[in-house]
């Protein structure tokens, strides 16, 4: 199990706001990785910079060794926290653009999961329910062979049956050489499937545990944990 | 089965109590084999690092064993696994015990009440 990402000294401020602040973590491969902290911690700050879309004003960002940019790109699939395709594409042109960016994508798989959840190739995303569109970013998503998923706010605003599904199509595309990265505070629906979590506040890492070490040191989930530690 | 787990404890050793209570219970018996590492993790909605975890922990203690590309299978010891299953039985009963007995019930009320009460 090798490093796959590296975060050292993080700093990224906006004006005088102070988004991250000498943030260090490092992520092995294998692991699903959650993400915690309340709205305004630095979580989607973290991700973009993570992804290339942000540059940090201060530290250094490696994922497999590299710096986020060109060659980051074919190691690391992203799900944004909004919904960045366009409406009037029907899915199975999406699913083909997303043949056409990312060699490690596989077409059938996506097509075979998104037939099993109902939806026809030939519909148009602006014609589906937000909760199937948020299904079908995700699919595409995991229709990758990449070594690092980072998936922002994935359950946010889907209802329980919809959130099972995200779960088990995480679990499903689950593969021991990636890591997955999923940053939410809905944590009570998730923590189960966390191998660690990370916990933010204020731009820094608070905690990094693996979630069976928490609960038999605290006694108590990681939800009611993330509760005393954010408690205000 | 039911593969709820208890959230304020590690998931861990609740997934080898699982599998321990299949095969003490005999659902599953010696030499069967055992579902899937992603299949648990599906079920239980836990990370199959977790399961995988389980499952070395029980084949370290002899219950299951590991054939190469082939899964895991039920072993012929299955005495740790009924081990397993009684102290669970025996913790449960406790802890109705208690409840019974704050409730202001003696156990001879408590037999009386278990012997009126029918299943199902």
């Amino acid at each position: 199990m090798g490093e796959l990402l590296r975060c050292d000294n993080l700093c990224k401020t906006f004006g005088s706001t102070r988004a991250l602040d000498r943030l260090s973590l490092s992520i092995e491969s294998g692991k699903i990785i959650g993400l915690l902290g309340p709205n305004g911690a630095g979580k989607t700050t973290l991700i973009k910079i993570v992804n290339g879309l942000l540059q940090p004003s201060l530290g250094e960002v490696l994922i497999d060794g590299k710096h986020p940019g060109v060659d980051t790109k074919p190691l690391v699939s992203y799900l944004p926290d909004v919904n960045y395709l366009n409406n009037w594409m029907t899915v199975e042109q999406i699913v083909n653009m997303f043949a056409d960016f990312y060699d490690d994508f596989r077409p059938d798989l996506a097509f075979d999961m998104i037939s099993r959840l109902g939806v026809d190739r030939k519909q148009r995303l602006k014609s589906l329910s937000k909760g199937n569109k948020e299904k079908v970013c995700l699919i595409l998503v995991m229709s990758r062979n990449a070594k690092l998923y980072v998936l922002d706010e994935p359950i946010a605003g889907v209802d329980p049956a919809t959130r099972d599904y995200i779960i088990s199509t995480i679990i499903n595309n689950y593969n021991p050489e990636a890591s997955v990265l999923i940053s939410t505070h809905l944590i009570s629906d998730i923590e189960s499937i966390l191998d660690e979590v990370i916990f933010i506040k204020e731009g820094r890492v608070v905690l990094h545990d693996t979630v069976d070490h928490i609960r038999e040191e605290h006694q108590m989930s990681v939800d009611d944990l993330f509760r005393e530690v954010f408690k205000w | 089965m039911d593969w709820r787990l208890d959230k304020k404890r590690p998931i861990c050793p609740q997934i080898c109590e699982k599998l321990c209570v299949l095969i003490a219970s005999g659902e599953l018996n010696a030499g069967d084999r055992l579902m899937s590492v992603r299949d648990v993790a599906l079920n239980a909605g836990v990370t199959p690092n977790t399961v995988q975890k389980s499952f070395e922990q029980l084949e370290q203690q002899g219950v299951i064993f590991s054939k190469r590309g082939s899964g895991w299978y039920v072993s012929e010891n299955i005495g740790i696994a009924k081990e397993v299953l009684n102290s669970l039985i025996r913790s449960k009963t406790v802890n109705y015990l208690n409840d019974m007995q704050a409730l202001g019930l003696d156990k001879k009320e408590i037999i009386e009440i278990i012997k009126e009460f029918r299943y199902g």
